[in-house]
């Protein structure tokens, strides 16, 4: 099943550390291979902006949430599977 | 071995627990800005205790807290704690106490590593805002056991320790004990942990003869002395009510040399006066010797002095034994109404020994008792280990002469031979400074209750066994009629009149005398043709003697 509409994410990393290097090449990545030009990256440095952690309830890091289109997923981790990634975004079928 | 002085003085900063009894384990509470570990089994009380303490700070020592939540919904431990007037949501209002719910998703998807930086950082951010001092960490063990491996474990804990370092603050981390967890056995357990940590606690909550029974331990405390053997407690009314364990000193409460009654006139002085004040009393007997008899004589005595009494029945309802009592003439219920005496009836309180005693000293403390009696005592013997039994013994006894409390209890006996295999059972008996034994002398054909004094400690206290009288005006100790080194009770010393007139004609006979001689003396001198005892003595062939009675009168 794939979708039309505009990917939304917010990937939350904690500092700049491995984990959050990590994901933030992995998210890139998928987005380019299975969204191009459909997506939409916020990054937010938990540590920079606690307050953004409390709010949106965010306790393990780094976290995906799939803003658009609904419904809205989590996925924790450095997104290093990404079958799962894909599997979770509803993006199994455009499998490259 | 128990720290002494402040904490402050040992130079170990120590935040109180508010929990009376572990801040003297521990020599003030947790330590300052460091990290304690509260390890337990299901159910044996960590997140109460961890909740109490950061109630206590929020509250007595103006160290907000935040709470982290890793296994449970903080709606449901605010629920939970409702019951322990704790007044949560109060302050969560006052931002005095945050709770962080941080519990994992049930729907989480999960790819590749993560760790625990956000947590931190969101905590991070609301300690700032309320200026939290206290942090716990409830059921660490949960989102841990979801990162990758065992490296990544270790690598969160290293990051929790540094953060805490960072943000000065006392920490205090549960998490579920090895020999609880299964996934502890596949794992490397959190025992690592240590390095950060700078005390221990262990929970623990086991079934012993079908009672439980819990106890807490301090395992480890850096810098810091502590009392390490485990003490027993419960989950009371308002949280974490822990047992001291046998202090040495009690050098505290002054001994005192007054004598209060005990209810019956003649046993007072028996006892050279009565009891003294702050003493403990033991009153042994088989059943249906009047003991309750004695304590009720004891309560009113004590109410008359408007000393406000604690009267613990554990075999019948209060009601009953008011009843009963009334029977023998005395009148509890006015001092019941007037709020003088306090009726408790332990009857269905199950529990450990631990149990009850704590119970009991909150029952004390809440009536402002000068005396308390406890009918039977032997009610905790049913349940609970016989190590644990003499203890609370002990303990109760301490503690009643800290509080300078005058203690009654009640023990029944079920055989004498008892004291060869019943150890523990009887060694009350060792403890208290009073023992008064009530037994049945059988004598021609009639049962009669017969009284002694076996110890009284500091007085001079008589020797001999009385008759225990009980009629509708009351209840007295009579003399015993001798005969030919014959203690005679009941209707063989009698002869004619009724008991009563037995009972004044001895009343009137003035101070006792010394020995069994002069009592023989007097009692051949004054008794009327006692026909009843002319005849056992024709019986047993001592006719002579009954003529030369005959010849005195």
């Amino acid at each position: 099943m794939s979708h039309q509409g505009r990917f939304r994410f917010q990937l939350y990393v904690a500092g700049d550390g491995l984990n959050s290097a990590q994901a933030i090449a992995s998210l890139t990545a998928i987005c380019q291979a299975h969204l191009p030009d459909r997506h939409e990256i916020e990054i937010v440095d938990v540590y920079q902006h606690p307050e953004r952690a409390l709010a949106d309830a965010i306790f393990m890091t780094p976290t995906l949430v799939k803003l658009a289109p609904a419904p809205e997923i989590t996925i924790v981790g450095t997104l290093s599977d990404v079958p799962i990634v894909l599997q979770s975004l509803g993006l199994a079928a455009v499998i490259v | 071995m128990k720290p002494t002085g402040t904490a402050r003085a040992k130079g170990l900063a120590k935040a109180s627990t508010g929990i009376a009894a572990f801040d003297e384990i521990t020599g003030g509470g947790l330590p300052h800005g460091r990290t304690t570990k509260l390890l337990g089994g299901p159910g044996s009380g960590k997140t109460v205790l961890a909740l109490q303490f950061l109630v206590h700070g929020a509250t007595q020592c103006s160290e907000p807290g935040i709470f982290v939540a890793f296994e449970e919904s903080p709606k449901r431990i605010v629920a939970n704690a409702e019951s322990f007037g704790w007044k949560l949501v109060d302050l969560q209002r006052k931002k005095k106490l945050y709770l962080m719910d941080a519990q994992p998703r049930y729907d989480l998807v999960q790819s590749g590593d993560f760790d625990l930086g956000g947590m931190l950082a969101a905590v991070a951010a609301k300690a700032l805002e309320t200026g939290a001092r206290r942090i716990v960490f409830d059921a660490l063990d949960v989102p841990l056991a979801l990162l990758p491996d065992l490296p990544a474990v270790r690598r969160e804990i290293y990051r929790l320790h540094s953060w805490l370092l960072e943000h000065d603050l006392t920490g205090v981390i549960t998490l579920k004990s090895p020999a609880d967890d299964p996934y502890f056995v596949n794992r490397q357990p959190l025992e690592f942990m240590q390095f950060m940590v700078d005390c221990t606690v262990l929970l623990s909550h086991s079934m012993v003869q079908g009672v439980s029974q819990r106890s807490v331990r301090v395992q480890k405390y850096r810098g810091s002395g502590f009392d390490e053997s485990a003490s027993p407690f419960l989950i009371g009314a308002s949280g974490f009510e822990i047992a001291i364990g046998n202090t040495l000193t009690r050098s505290d409460n002054t001994v005192s040399t007054d004598r209060i009654s005990s209810g019956i006139d003649r046993l007072d002085t028996m006892l050279g006066g009565g009891y003294f004040r702050g003493a403990s009393v033991l009153i042994t007997g088989f059943s249906g010797t009047a003991k309750t008899t004695l304590c009720g004589a004891f309560a009113q005595a004590a109410c008359q002095r408007d000393e406000r009494t604690l009267f613990i029945c554990s075999d019948t309802s209060s009601a009953e034994v008011v009843r009963n009592l009334s029977s023998v003439g005395l009148q509890l219920e006015r001092y019941i109404s007037n709020g003088c005496l306090r009726m408790v009836s332990a009857r269905n309180l199950t529990g450990s020994a631990e149990a009850y005693l704590v119970r009991i000293k909150a029952l004390a403390i809440e009536h402002n008792a000068r005396c308390v009696i406890i009918d039977p005592a032997s009610a905790w013997s049913t349940s609970a280990t016989d190590l644990s039994n003499q203890n609370v013994a002990g303990r109760l006894i301490d503690w009643a002469k800290r509080l300078s409390l005058t203690l009654l209890c009640t023990r029944m006996f079920d055989e004498m031979s008892r004291q060869i295999d019943g150890g523990p059972q009887l060694q009350i008996s060792a403890l208290v400074d009073t023992w008064i034994h009530l037994n049945y002398l059988i004598q021609a054909g009639e049962r009669n209750r017969g009284l002694s004094i076996i110890k009284s400690r500091g007085s001079a206290h008589s020797n001999q066994v009385r008759e225990l009288v009980r009629s509708h005006a009351g209840v007295t100790l009579t003399d015993t009629y001798t005969a030919d080194g014959e203690v005679l009770m009941g209707h063989p010393a009698l002869g004619k009149g009724t008991r009563r007139a037995r009972c004044r004609r001895s009343c009137r006979r003035g101070p006792e005398a010394s020995g069994r001689q002069a009592r023989r003396r007097r009692g051949r001198a004054r008794s009327a043709p006692e026909v009843t005892a002319n005849r056992t003595r024709r019986e047993t062939g001592e006719e002579g003697l009954a003529g030369a009675h005959h010849a005195k009168r």
